[in-house]
């Protein structure tokens, strides 16, 4: 049901012609698949970066045919220079982290699902969305530069810390443009994420149809929420952090670097700078940057286990509120990768504690999707696959991060493949299967097709059998104390183990090239899927009362009116064992 | 304008309980909601700096900078512009469609206000004048860095406030001569918040540096 | 699928825990008087996350061999309890074990850090500098010269950059390429970063600590047993980042009494 009010205006006129329609355009659907597209190319360079790194790691001087065309310095005659090795590390994590978790969970399903997802017709400003996809566009130019300006990108990891970040190009090759076309690049991003968290807040606080009370609005929708929150408070912090950089690198400022520095035989002509302002401005971005990473996939995770489940969770309100607490601790703990920093060791204590407090919402959220699974009919499709597997994932990364938190311990596990295996298992794997799952069950809202399902399983089983193999035995590895960004191991201590990382890189490449299965599957689907009808899920929440692809205002010039919300499944509906959020019929009074 | 009753809305079936009766959504809330958020980011962003300059000054190189006069010259500047923009307020009428036009004195108050601010960034501007002319540059000290810098991005955010504010006199001084009254608000928000901060700059400034 | 999935997740836990439970992964030896709070720390941990780690694989596989393929219509139930024993359970339990082990865990970094050095530990200055560690004794005056950074020459050997010549107590200082201490003799271990941010880190000793720019940071530890350990760097400092090691040497108060007799000739 629904009604037009003459209250609600137009946010734009319907577009017309190829360039609005497609390239600048207003529609938040068209840029969350340009977010999507993006995140897509990001994660497959990203990815093809970790095949490089791991191929190297074990079998440091082979000649990879093609890599001399990607750097002839970085690797003459295809053999990759430790450097290169170093560079490549730096540009897989920040595309990754900010160009794939950062955009994918977030800004790809959020800009084109919250809208709809509360009743509205777009975002509450189309043309701040619109600048900041193409300000990510820019932002991600200037980083993919780096690879082809003559010195080469970057060798300071995604961390970039001071004063190596700082100093300028006596610090190593990569250093020069290299490391200003990330600061520059990252800059660029925080003003981007900016606005698209200005845009995600006042839409979810303003733009809700009628009777779309915020405890009505589906979990997702309530993840993206408290991402956006949370981005903006982080990404604030952040471009000030590369601005002092950007300034110390080419202004003769020293905001991050000491006096009395030698480097390259030089001595360095800055003064009184302090190389932990940077950790500590990086890491007060860099720890919500990773809830920001993770909270989308959680909420979109708890979206398609309700459906696939055909009953809601035990607690809908738990999992909001466990959300936003893991969403406020997460501003708490930044030091927590600062243990043996130098920082006074006190604090180090003061952010143990609410580190360790964390896991108890995060238990709180894993034990009410498992309590919620109790007495379901569980539907296996791609898309609960994968939701289901973001839970085993889930776990499998999280406990590692209870021995992080614990400072006595991180004396011993700092730097080493153990924080590598926990990163890696709750944001490389967790949060990108919340988006795979997001991918199987959206696609067909999104492109009127749906997809595969023998290839989506398939999919499914090769990246969860092969990401369990590659990154289980990178705890093992850091119990031995095999140190982080090394580009080979020249360690006595590490010889006995280096048929481990053979066995990782064969279950990298085996299992990157399973992706190859998902691609295969977006790309032949998009053109030849079976065409999908309006809710092929039997699912309650708003994006499925609308056609397959959605019209340019979403729900036509309507408005619709929201009478329940999303967890009417197991109920007696008129088109099945669900009601949706909105249709006018009663249902029995359940307490959620 | 937004209600703020129950709509009376005959529906075929199903209550909608009172707890649900709120204002439709409405897309002038959602910018006024939008300029806070920004307020906040912005306000974040300096808060960055301001702990920046606290762990900087900690280091044995910190010395202590004159802040040139003029700077004293243009925050009554810019604080008076804040006060015609006010006046401004009282000579705009409310038409029809949620917009404003002005009438009588309303216009003038706006360019002043503009006038106002554009004098600021100049002032801003031969204030550093004034430091160069006394050998003192970004990189000369901490504290000058800090000062060109907090000075720089406040100029910086002003600007996009004057850019604002040509536009609204702009479109009141055109034919048709109304603008959206939530512009207008979001405007004045957005332009008392850069006085508001440059306040607190000077303040940091003065104390600080 | 759902009891095919259920099989694969109980052989991924298993598979998981086997290599920690079998030891495959031991840790190396400890030689440091405070490494075995951190190592019973650390196997208490394990223990409490491989448990949680195992039985929540496990409690999924139960969960997806009973509740999928079911027959259409079956009846759906809600765990006992529903989502507040959960939380309980969350908050008391988990709480209660995870604050636990953080103020139990407290004990062992107190040791490295609350303690000062005793007043007659042996004093050795440690510089990181890319892509090498060297250290500085001071010699019979017992004082270390000062560290000119303009004067610091590879070529020259003169890492520190001392003076010599003007400065009298650098003219006794030993330089060397290698940590050598005696056994069972607390070390006070001051560090110097030269260039960029680098780390000490010996996995014997249970210790790991950032050298900062400008900051005068130190350490204190005793070894305890004889032996040659890796000192790697830890904080990703450029190109020859894994190449940037040396080692600790730990001998017998009589052999290092020796070999500080034969540097300072």
């Amino acid at each position: 049901m629904s009604e037009t009010s003459a209250q609600q205006a137009h946010v734009h006129a319907p577009p017309e012609g190829f360039i609005r329609k497609h390239v600048f355009s207003l529609d938040h659907k068209v840029i969350g698949k340009q977010y999507y597209a993006l995140a897509l190319v990001s994660v497959v360079t990203g990815m093809f970066l970790s095949w490089l790194m791991r191929i190297h790691l074990v079998w440091p001087n082979a000649k990879i045919p093609g890599l001399e065309l990607l750097s002839k310095v970085g690797a003459p005659g295809g053999v990759m220079t430790p450097e290169y090795y170093l560079s490549l590390l730096t540009m897989h994590g920040t595309l990754m982290v900010f160009f794939v978790l950062t955009n994918a969970p977030f800004a790809a399903f959020g800009n084109y699902f919250l809208p709809i997802q509360i009743g509205a017709e777009d975002m509450a400003f189309p043309r701040f969305n619109m600048m900041s996809f193409w300000t990510t566009f820019a932002a991600w130019v200037v980083l993919m530069l780096a690879f082809v300006i003559p010195d080469g990108p970057p060798i300071a990891g995604w961390t970039e810390y001071a004063p190596l970040s700082a100093i300028g190009k006596d610090a190593g090759p990569g250093m020069a443009w290299g490391a200003s076309l990330w600061g520059i690049s990252i800059a660029i991003f925080c003003i981007a994420s900016l606005l698209g968290s200005l845009n995600f807040i006042a839409t979810t606080l303003d733009l809700r149809a009628k009777g779309m009370t915020l405890m009505r609005m589906p979990l997702c929708t309530w993840a993206w929420f408290i991402t956006s929150c949370i981005s903006l408070l982080a990404f604030a912090v952040l471009l000030p952090a590369c601005i002092l950089l950007i300034l110390d690198r080419h202004a003769g400022t020293s905001f991050y670097i000491p006096a009395g520095l030698v480097a390259s035989d030089r001595l360095q002509p800055h003064s009184g700078g302090s190389p932990l302002l940077w950790q500590h401005l990086f890491w007060f971005f860099g720890h919500p940057e990773v809830y920001i990473a993770i909270l989308p996939s959680m909420g979109i995770v708890s979206h398609i286990l309700i459906n696939s489940m055909r009953k809601p969770l035990l607690s809908a309100k738990v999992v909001i509120y466990s959300m936003m607490s893991i969403g406020f601790l997460s501003y708490m703990v930044w030091g927590h990768h600062m243990f043996v920093s130098g920082m006074n060791p006190m604090s180090a204590l003061a952010f143990s504690f609410p580190t360790l407090t964390i896991t108890i919402p995060a238990t709180i959220l894993t034990l009410i999707w498992l309590g919620s699974l109790y007495g379901a009919n569980i539907q296996i499709n791609s898309a609960s696959l994968f939701a289901l597997g973001f839970i085993s994932m889930f776990v499998a990364g999280g406990v590692s991060g209870f021995f992080l938190a614990q400072p006595s311990i991180d004396i011993y596990l700092h730097a080493t493949y153990f924080v590598v295996g926990h990163f890696h298992m709750v944001m490389g794997v967790a949060s990108l299967f919340g988006v795979f799952a997001g991918t199987y069950f959206w696609f067909p809202k999104m492109t009127g097709r749906m997809m595969n399902e023998g290839l989506g399983k398939l999919h499914f089983w090769i990246t969860f059998i092969g990401t369990y193999c590659i990154f289980m035995p990178f705890h093992y590895l850091g119990l031995i104390g095999n140190v982080r960004r090394y580009q080979s191991f020249v360690d006595d201590y590490m010889t006995p183990y280096l048929g481990v990382h053979k066995f990782m890189t064969i279950a990298a490449l085996i299992t990157g090239a399973g992706q190859l299965i998902f691609l295969f599957n977006l790309i032949y689907s998009r053109f030849k899927g079976q065409p999908a009808p309006e809710n092929p899920w039997n699912a309650t929440s708003l994006e499925w009362s609308i056609p397959s692809p959605p019209p340019w205002n979403n729900f036509g010039g309507k408005h619709p009116i929201v009478y329940h919300d999303p967890f009417q499944y197991g109920v007696k509906g008129s088109k099945g064992d669900f009601v949706m959020q909105d249709s006018p019929e009663q249902v029995p009074a359940s307490g959620n | 304008m937004a209600s703020t009753t129950a709509p009376a809305v005959a529906t075929q079936a199903g209550t909608i309980s009172p707890s649900v009766a709120r204002p439709i959504a409405s897309a002038a809330r959602a910018s006024r909601s939008g300029i806070w958020v920004g307020i906040f980011a912005i306000t974040m962003s300096f808060m960055a700096f301001t702990s920046a300059l606290i762990v900087r000054q900690a280091s044995t190189d910190w010395t202590h900078l004159v802040l040139p006069s003029i700077l004293y010259a243009n925050t009554l500047a810019l604080l008076a512009s804040s006060v015609t923009f006010e006046l401004s307020r009282r000579h705009m009428e409310l038409v029809p469609g949620g917009r404003l036009q002005s009438e009588g004195a309303g216009v003038t108050w706006l360019m002043a206000t503009l006038a106002l601010g554009i004098a600021f960034c100049i002032g801003q501007y031969i204030a550093w004048q004034d430091l160069r002319e006394q050998g003192i540059y970004l990189a000369t000290n901490p504290n000058s860095s800090f000062f060109y810098l907090l000075t720089f991005l406040h100029v910086l955010h002003v600007t996009a406030g004057i850019g604002a504010f040509s536009y609204l006199v702009g479109r009141l001084v055109l034919k048709n001569g109304s603008l959206r009254r939530s512009f207008f608000e979001n405007t004045a928000i957005y332009w008392h918040f850069m006085g508001v901060l440059w306040v607190y700059l000077l303040l940091l400034c003065r104390t600080k540096l | 699928m759902g009891k095919f999935f259920a099989v694969v997740l109980v052989i991924i836990a298993v598979a998981s825990a086997y290599p920690i439970v079998m030891h495959q992964f031991p840790l190396p030896q400890d030689i440091s008087t405070h490494g075995h709070l951190i190592d019973d720390q650390l196997n208490e941990t394990m223990v409490e996350a491989g448990i949680s780690f195992v039985g929540a694989q496990l409690v999924l596989a139960f969960f997806l061999w009973s509740f999928t393929g079911r027959k259409p219509g079956s009846a759906l139930k809600n765990f006992p309890g529903g989502a507040r024993v959960l939380v309980i359970f969350a908050f008391v339990i988990v709480g209660l074990e995870v604050l636990a082990l953080g103020v139990m865990g407290q004990k062992a970094w107190a040791n490295v850090y609350f303690s000062a050095p005793s007043a007659d530990a042996l004093q050795v200055q440690v510089q990181a500098e890319q892509f090498a560690f060297y250290f500085r004794y001071p010699g019979p005056d017992g004082k270390f010269g000062q560290i000119h950074p303009e004067k610091i020459d590879e070529g020259s050997q003169n890492y520190f950059g001392l003076d010599p010549e003007n400065d009298v107590p650098a003219r006794d200082d030993i330089v060397s390429g290698e940590l050598v201490v005696p056994v069972n003799r607390e070390v006070h271990l001051m560090m110097h970063g030269k260039d960029v941010g680098h780390s000490f880190y010996v996995r014997e000793l249970r210790l790991q600590q950032d050298f900062v720019p400008g900051l005068d940071l130190s350490l204190h530890f005793t070894a305890t047993k004889i032996g040659k350990y890796e000192i790697v760097c830890t904080q990703l400092c450029g190109l020859g980042h894994y190449n940037m090691k040396a080692y600790l040497n730990v001998m017998s108060q009589g052999d290092y009494d020796n070999w500080l007799k034969q540097q300072s000739q």
